[in-house]
């Protein structure tokens, strides 16, 4: 059982690479096409940097949270676990809200990603990576429930790493597309 | 209700009406068989759900062999084409058929054969001689397989519902876009690779995986067999490669069902980028498939040499240093796009570099023979005829590596005979001597010789006359892709056509040799080591202890995915929520179960 | 002799130095090939089982002098064609001027679905699936789409560079004899692909300025509206244009690409 377990642990870490290659290819394209905005606005006039600071924020604590669920975890503390492993939910659907949001008023000032170039690998970058959050989401309820049962096993620590993993996915895309782009660099 | 899917999609023309009744009547036959045998659940128990590598494995074969004789229909039938199609005779394919059959063959013959029949003896053979009960994930392999078939299914179904992509196997955009490509084909495209190649990724995963963490204890990294390194190989290079794939097909379908502008030809999109994306998967997934063939002969040579390997070590630094080359030379496939002199001579001379490990394998090979006691059996023959075309098709391959000269030979027929050199040569005769070698240790029973010498003979034949011309077409200025060509290329594409019914007689043969050795397997045990190998797999019975365990998931993880993917296609958008909620439904009812395998 | 068309019959500068360059590199890799050859029929022949004659050493698995020299050769074989590429790379360049004498002459090329048209920006005609120039000029090709991705290319005359929308990509050639050349798309752009050549004729100056004056005599205008007929997907006889819109190529290249 111990040996599977180092296994799956094992197998998760080579899926996390293959997810940032992804995100990898997903990174090129937006640096080749973020010129492209088409005589659209570019990253500098769209961007709120303060809502995503905000975001990039509650996504920091949501990682510190569910490290305090795998931490609980260890000790058994059941209610404690639920707590932390709920509190991290709810941050993350806030994050998940607010990209949310972003889009639609993104979309709704004309700037979609059918817009440009530009814009289509604005969305997909950022959408890919709420999109990852909101499989995320689903995947921690679903630990919620096992954490209830008592038969978590290593299910909360690989969760844990995918959710780290994540949040270092966002400090890329924040420096490199909200940062940079409301900078013009 | 039922999207973009209406009664036209099954009305075609005369031609592809009997590719479409083929498809329907090849699955009557096949149902009507198994229920008039009552072989049904035997079918289900013994094989569609049995978590068994080994079992896997031989389902992979099948599934490969299956699909090989529908990318030869299609190759026989370019092959016929252009070999009738002169003077006022305009042939039987229409251009836009011609260009859904072209397609179709490379997809099919990568993604559906090549692949396939390489997961398959990866799957009966690693496990076996790192000496572990099983793969890491039992259930995923399942998973892997079926999300395989369905990449297979859809592309089948595209001849009975609608049509396939007409774009040339890797759908460049923007021809792939919308604007130039607005049936359902490149949908059926896109589709079934990304279902395909998303369990790829999980047998990347898993196999790598099962090779770090379930060797015998006393089997350290430099005493595994150069099959098991060269797989380690090819599954990092799965692992690195197969995400970008997933990544591009996922921005092509956006530009094309949402509107996106990556790849498109207005709105600032770049075809360039689609290009250079697809081949930073495309060059890597060429040494996935080729690295394994390496692997099997490295088992074989010193077999029938009966003498052991020369140069271990070599081998495996080699087969790590193609590893890491193979990602800096996607470039190489589009010299011709305009790029820099710095740039495509550095690429050129990175493509280069690979001969370097490549010759030294030969080397190896070679010197494996040198004062060794040769016995030519069929596997060792299959290396024979690799080795002599394989050399060629390499140095071939240098050329083209030279921008100056791939100026010239670029997206000619010297470029086809150069990869189907490659990839008939290299890897499925690679392919072949792994499944005459390991046959009789998974079945228990030897295969007829006399018949699979037969094959190879026509195979190796087939092949000088059905690309040699091709070469010397490319010379002459001939381009691929072509329904219709110059009368000066005539005489030597009929030349062509009939190496393609020698290598079709070849076929025949290697079904004869199936059938006639089911028919006699009482008479031809195997044993434990009928080729006195010297690897784990030859210590256990032939055939090897079988798993009983199974599991019904991955066969409704298929379905549901097949569903996903068909809707995604028609663009029926309820039917493609039910395909996906019910896939992670499945799983995570999987994860409230309590089983060993996860 | 039709084999002695195509790729290996150059009639011009640059497919001469392919050519070449393929016969200098084949030459280099059959220094490696003839010997392996010959050690592959012979070592398969010689240590076969039946000959007992033959030396056996079945545990011998290991020379560290014998893996350096076959480290060596191919590295080496691949350092001398590693430095044949960079220089010939550098050397043939489609951007670079060709080292003949001779006023370049400039001729625009759109790739259509599915046909080819030339545009002479000096002499103000355009064709198309024909294309005329003198014989040693070095002739500037300036190529960009208004279809899928397509590669121009001449084999006699030297090799091909895509034609891409939004994209101008150069590729400079230049014949040495009189004659007519096939030249076609060598990349699928669809139905009508197969369709997509043309003729290129190199002439006599003298000839190519009569040419070019017979076409002024005529009188077909390729304006906007003409333009448009032409770009609809169809493949095309050879048609001449005795007058152009002349800002036509940039407009093809701008109206996928605001940047230029």
């Amino acid at each position: 059982m111990n040996t599977h377990n180092n296994n799956t642990t094992f197998g998760f870490w080579v899926y996390l690479m293959s997810d940032c290659v992804l995100f990898a290819a997903l990174f090129a394209t937006y640096a080749v096409l973020q010129t492209q905005t088409f005589g659209g606005p570019g990253a500098s006039e769209l961007f709120d940097l303060n809502f995503v600071l905000t975001e990039t924020l509650i996504l920091l604590t949501s990682s510190f949270t569910v490290g305090l669920a795998t931490i609980f975890s260890l000790e058994h503390k059941k209610r404690a676990t639920l707590v932390a492993l709920a509190t991290t939910f709810i941050l993350g659907l806030s994050f998940v809200g607010m990209e949310v949001f972003e889009f639609t008023h993104l979309i709704a000032e004309g700037s979609g990603p059918s817009a440009n170039a530009f814009l289509s690998s604005f969305f997909v970058l950022v959408g890919t990576h709420g999109a990852h959050v909101t499989a995320g989401l689903i995947w921690m309820f679903v630990v919620m429930l096992h954490v209830m049962r008592g038969s978590v096993g290593n299910k909360l620590y690989t969760l844990s790493l995918f959710w780290h993993f994540l949040d270092i996915v966002w400090i890329f895309i924040f420096t490199f597309v909200y940062l940079f782009g409301a900078l013009a660099l | 209700m039922l999207g973009k899917l209406d009664l036209s999609a099954f009305i075609h023309g005369p031609i592809e009406t009997v590719a479409q009744l083929s498809v329907v009547f090849g699955v009557v036959v096949v149902v009507g068989l198994l229920s008039y045998y009552k072989a049904w659940g035997w079918l289900w128990r013994e094989y569609l759900t049995s978590l068994d590598a080994k079992k896997i494995g031989i389902m992979y074969i099948a599934l490969s062999f299956v699909m090989l004789a529908r990318g030869a229909v299609d190759a026989f039938m370019m092959r016929t084409q252009q070999a009738i199609e002169v003077g006022a005779n305009s042939g039987f394919l229409s251009p836009d058929h011609y260009a859904q059959v072209f397609t179709a063959h490379g997809v099919i013959m990568i993604f559906f054969v090549a692949m396939p029949f390489m997961f398959g003896l990866i799957n009966l053979i690693v496990p076996l001689q790192i000496g572990a009960k099983d793969v890491a994930y039992p259930f995923l392999n399942s998973m892997s397989f079926w999300l395989t078939v369905v990449g297979a299914v859809l592309i089948n179904l595209s001849l009975v519902v609608g049509e396939f992509a007409a774009t040339g196997w890797l759908a460049y955009p923007p021809l792939s876009e919308l604007q130039f490509s607005p049936g359902v084909g490149v949908d059926y495209y896109i589709w079934a690779l990304q279902i395909a190649g998303v369990g790829t990724l999980i047998s990347g995963i898993n196999f790598l995986v099962t090779i770090t963490t379930m060797r015998l204890k006393d089997m350290s990294w430099m005493k595994m067999p150069i099959f098991v390194w060269t797989v380690f190989g090819a599954m990092i290079l799965v692992i690195f490669a197969f995400p970008i794939l997933t990544g591009t097909l996922g921005l092509l379908s956006l530009d094309r069902i949402a509107g996106f502008h990556f790849f498109t030809t207005d709105l600032g999109g770049s075809a360039m980028m689609y290009v250079n994306l697809i081949w930073a998967w495309g060059h890597p997934e060429v040494y996935i498939l080729i690295l394994p063939a390496f692997g099997i002969f490295s088992e074989i040579v010193p077999t029938f040499s009966q003498k052991r390997l020369f140069g271990y070590t070599s081998m495996v630094v080699a087969t790590l240093a193609i590893v890491f080359l193979s990602f800096i030379v996607w470039v190489h496939h589009f010299f011709t796009m305009g790029a820099g002199a710095d740039v495509n001579a550095f690429f050129g001379i990175m493509t280069m570099a690979i001969a370097i490990p490549t010759g030294v394998k030969v080397f190896n090979w070679l010197f494996t023979m040198f004062r060794g006691r040769i016995l030519f059996k069929t596997p060792m023959l299959w290396f024979m005829g690799f080795l002599t075309t394989f050399v060629l098709g390499g140095a071939t391959g240098v050329l083209l590596a030279v921008p100056g000269a791939d100026f010239q030979l670029h997206n000619s027929l010297f470029l086809v005979a150069h990869f189907h050199n490659m990839i008939i040569g290299g890897v499925l005769f690679g392919f072949f001597a792994g499944f005459v070698y390991w046959f009789p240790k998974i079945f228990g029973f030897m295969l007829n010789e006399r018949l699979g010498v037969y094959a190879f003979w026509c195979w190796i034949v087939g092949f000088v006359l059905a690309f040699i011309p091709l070469y010397i077409l490319g010379l002459m200025g001939m381009t691929r892709r072509l329904y219709e060509v110059s009368p000066q290329f005539h005489p030597l594409l009929v030349v062509a056509g009939v190496g393609a019914a020698v290598i079709a007689l070849g076929m025949f043969f290697q079904v004869l040799q199936l059938v006639v050795s089911i028919w006699q397997r009482k008479e031809n045990p195997a044993g434990d080591n009928p080729w006195n190998g010297t690897h784990l797999e030859w210590q256990t019975s032939s055939p090897p202890p079988f798993d009983p365990e199974r599991s019904n998931d991955g066969v409704m993880v298929g379905i549901l995915a097949g569903l996903f993917g068909f809707a995604m296609i028609w663009q029926i958008w309820w039917l493609a929520v039910i395909g996906l909620v019910g896939v992670l439904a499945v799983l995570i009812a999987r994860s409230f179960q309590h089983h060993e395998h996860s | 002799m039709d084999f002695l068309k195509g790729i290996l019959h150059p009639q011009g500068l640059v497919a001469h130095s392919e050519l070449t360059l393929m016969i200098q590199a084949t030459a280099l890799m059959l220094v490696v090939l003839v010997p392996v050859y010959i050690l592959i029929f012979f070592f398969a022949w010689y240590y076969r089982a039946g000959n007992t004659k033959a030396k056996y050493v079945p545990n011998w698995q290991h020379a560290k002098l014998d893996e350096l020299v076959w480290w060596a050769i191919p590295f080496e074989i691949i350092l001398v064609l590693g430095a044949l590429t960079w220089t010939s790379t550098h050397q043939l360049d489609p951007k670079q001027p060709l080292a003949i004498s001779g006023e370049p002459m400039i001729v625009e090329v759109v790739a259509l679905p599915w046909k080819w048209l030339f545009i002479y920006p000096k002499e103000h005609i355009a064709t198309v699936n024909y294309v005329a120039f003198p014989k040693d000029r070095p002739i500037q090709f300036q190529i960009t789409a208004d279809a899928p991705m397509n590669s121009f290319w001449i084999p006699e005359l030297g090799g091909q560079i895509y034609a891409m929308t939004g994209m101008v990509t150069h590729l400079t050639l230049a014949s040495d004899k009189e004659g007519s050349y096939q030249g076609m798309s060598a990349n699928y752009s669809g139905e009508g692909f197969a369709d997509m050549k043309f003729k290129a004729q190199s002439m006599s100056e003298d000839e190519f300025d009569l040419w070019v004056t017979e076409m002024h005599a005529q009188s077909h205008y390729l304006e906007k509206g003409a333009y448009q007929t032409l770009a609809k997907p169809g493949t095309s006889t050879v048609m001449y244009y005795s007058e152009i819109s002349p800002t036509l190529f940039d407009d093809i290249v701008r109206k996928f690409n605001h940047a230029r």
